[in-house]
């Protein structure tokens, strides 16, 4: 069988590691968290093996900031967490993202706040987002739905991590990352030694000094790296990713990312057999979000639900994005509950 | 008149950048980033050297010692230089880190980059203050020594005891050289840079991770004259924190 076609039975936390190895991954850094915890224990076997490096570090600040150092040497570098550890990432991911070194970050949300629960959540919506950390900083966000967008976008995030010299998160939710589906595998592992050839470091041998840094003290200094990061961010825009799911006829359009988007698409369809007209729009960058493909579905009159496991984050970007035309209906989804297709029929049905 | 016949016996490390520094007179920073360069130099190590900026006073070493740097967030250069030697082995891998970075914020990075017996090298400047905030109480602070945090003197019965980091992370299995020096008179200077080198061939050599603590003066926190704050390292420092190797696996192979 040809090995760049595999089919496999994955769990998404396990879609994620093997994206990360065919993506070239050569430096994992993490501390066990549940409900992530299958991706420390699948890289530091399957990683190892292929002669990438893993430190199970001693905390979730020591696990960033090793990813820190590996990504200053252009090396394609993870580390992976569940909410409160990726809190304990955040001071980490602003060094990173000011000091512009890629890497990926993956979130498998569980309930909060505080320690919360393992249960499936998106409460941490804002803090992806939103930088995060301190400092006027983003960071790219990709958020799967299925094993197979597990596996695609973590190959994907590391691609943009490297063209954009900035941090991508992956935010799943605990859904996702223990549920079991067949995916394809497509890519075979490969490393370009080249691909940060500008700025990694390497020791100066035959070139003048590097320095990675995000002290920036000197008089307009920090003014202008601020100006240089927002342009870079605005570039992001280049690679906005959403899913329309049946809008084109459809009167109501419930917008819902990751996992709740699919079990929206469900619901979707269960509405249509009844009669209802209903499309789903699946934001897939949650930053940059999708504003503009958003608004040109509302400019054609129809009429918006947001639904989210949490108690409203992303529908402020959808208003946002709907601002002058229309308005969305909220429904929240409590951050601990699996959903089901059924528990989306009657809110959406109200819209009629 | 027969010609004098000059002999250069003193100049600037070649890893050493040519500018002022932004330290305050009498500070030991400058003499201990000196016997780092030189130490480069000697172990011929400025193009494969990957240096670890850390956040305090030192933070600015890129601008004085010409390396290959990455600034680390505070206290975390241990788990940012672990990155680095994890991806880079065949590089030469240190930090240079001050009292409260490695000994308060960064006590766990530090502690568990030594278990680990990472193959990098740790400079420690110890001149019990956290300087560039303003002179603030430090780990390392002596007891009964007044700072900006400890007005009435630091009491064992409310802050506890210096920490002494030498014979700390000499203890852990991962240390392949630990000692403490000082750089206050041409004799411990000396002493200093051997203990460096030490700490540098550990690593070059593979056998576990090196660090050197190195006391300092302070004389702007301490609100002393240079000469005061240097006799001060011998009198009162060096009591509460001997001088001394610590570990030397080097030595034991031999």
């Amino acid at each position: 069988m040809d090995k760049n076609r595999e089919r496999m039975l994955v769990k998404g936390n396990e879609a994620i590691a093997i994206g990360a190895l065919d993506a070239g991954v050569e430096c994992y850094f993490a501390y066990p968290i549940t409900p992530q915890s299958d991706i420390p224990e699948y890289l530091s076997r399957e990683l190892v093996k292929l002669g990438g490096e893993f430190v199970q570090a001693e905390s979730e600040l020591a696990s960033i900031n090793m990813v820190l150092g590996a990504a200053a040497c252009g090396k394609r570098a993870m580390t992976s967490s569940s909410s409160p550890g990726i809190s304990l990432k955040q001071e980490g991911i602003s060094y990173m993202a000011g000091s512009e070194l890629p890497a990926v970050i993956v979130n498998i949300t569980r309930g909060g706040p505080g320690l919360g629960g393992i249960q499936p959540s998106q409460g941490d919506y804002f803090q992806a987002t939103r930088g995060g950390g301190h400092g006027d900083y983003r960071t790219m966000v990709l958020a799967p739905s299925t094993c197979q967008e597990c596996y695609d976008l973590t190959i994907e995030a590391f691609d943009l991590a490297f063209k954009y010299r900035n941090p991508v998160l992956i935010l799943g939710d605990a859904i996702l990352g223990q549920m079991k589906e067949p995916i394809t595998r497509w890519k075979q592992r490969t490393i370009d030694p080249n691909e940060a050839n500008e700025w990694k470091l390497t020791g100066k041998k035959g070139r003048e000094q590097r320095i990675l840094k995000s002290l920036f003290l000197g008089d307009g200094e920090m003014e202008e790296h601020n100006m240089k990061l927002w342009k870079k961010y605005k570039s992001m825009e280049q690679d906005l990713k959403w899913e329309e799911f049946s809008v084109e006829d459809a009167e109501v359009v419930a917008v819902a990312f990751g996992s709740i988007g699919r079990i929206a698409k469900s619901s979707a369809r269960k509405l249509r057999e009844m009669g209802y007209k209903v499309g789903v729009f699946r934001p897939i960058t949650l930053f940059p979000f999708p504003y503009e493909p958003l608004r040109k579905l509302a400019m054609s009159g129809k009429r918006f639900i947001t639904i989210e496991n949490n108690t409203g984050q992303m529908v402020e970007d959808v208003k946002l994005a709907l601002c002058g035309v229309t308005d969305t209906e909220f429904f929240a989804n409590m951050p601990g509950k699996v959903s089901t297709p059924e528990d989306f029929i009657e809110p959406i049905k109200k819209m009629f | 008149m027969s010609e004098v016949q000059e002999k250069q016996v003193f100049s600037l490390p070649k890893c050493m950048k040519d500018v002022p520094t932004h330290f305050c007179p009498g500070c030991h920073h400058g003499i201990i980033h000196r016997l780092v360069a030189q130490t480069i130099d000697d172990l011929n190590l400025q193009d494969t050297s990957i240096c670890i900026g850390s956040v305090g006073c030192s933070v600015f070493i890129y601008d004085y010692i010409d390396v290959d740097t990455v600034e680390a967030p505070h206290g975390r250069a241990p788990a940012v230089a672990t990155g680095v030697k994890r991806a880079r082995p065949e590089n030469f891998v240190f930090a240079y880190q001050g009292d409260g970075d490695l000994a308060a914020i960064g006590l766990s990075e530090i502690v568990h980059c030594a278990n680990r017996g990472e193959r990098v090298t740790i400079i420690f400047v110890n001149n019990t203050v956290y300087g560039m905030t303003g002179g603030q109480m430090a780990p390392t602070t002596l007891v009964g020594q007044k700072t900006t945090t400890s007005p009435y003197g630091r009491r064992e019965s409310k802050e506890g005891y210096p920490l002494k980091m030498a014979e700390m992370l000499a203890f852990l299995e991962g240390t392949a050289f630990s000692a403490r020096v000082a750089v206050n008179n041409i004799k411990n200077i000396i002493k200093a840079k051997k203990a460096l080198k030490k700490a540098f061939l550990v690593q070059l050599e593979g056998l576990g991770f090196g660090f050197v603590e190195v006391l300092s003066a302070c004389p702007t926190n301490w609100h002393m004259t240079p000469l005061e704050a240097n006799e001060r390292v011998e009198r009162e420092m060096m009591e509460y924190f001997p001088l001394g190797i610590y570990k030397d696996k080097l030595k034991d192979k031999k």
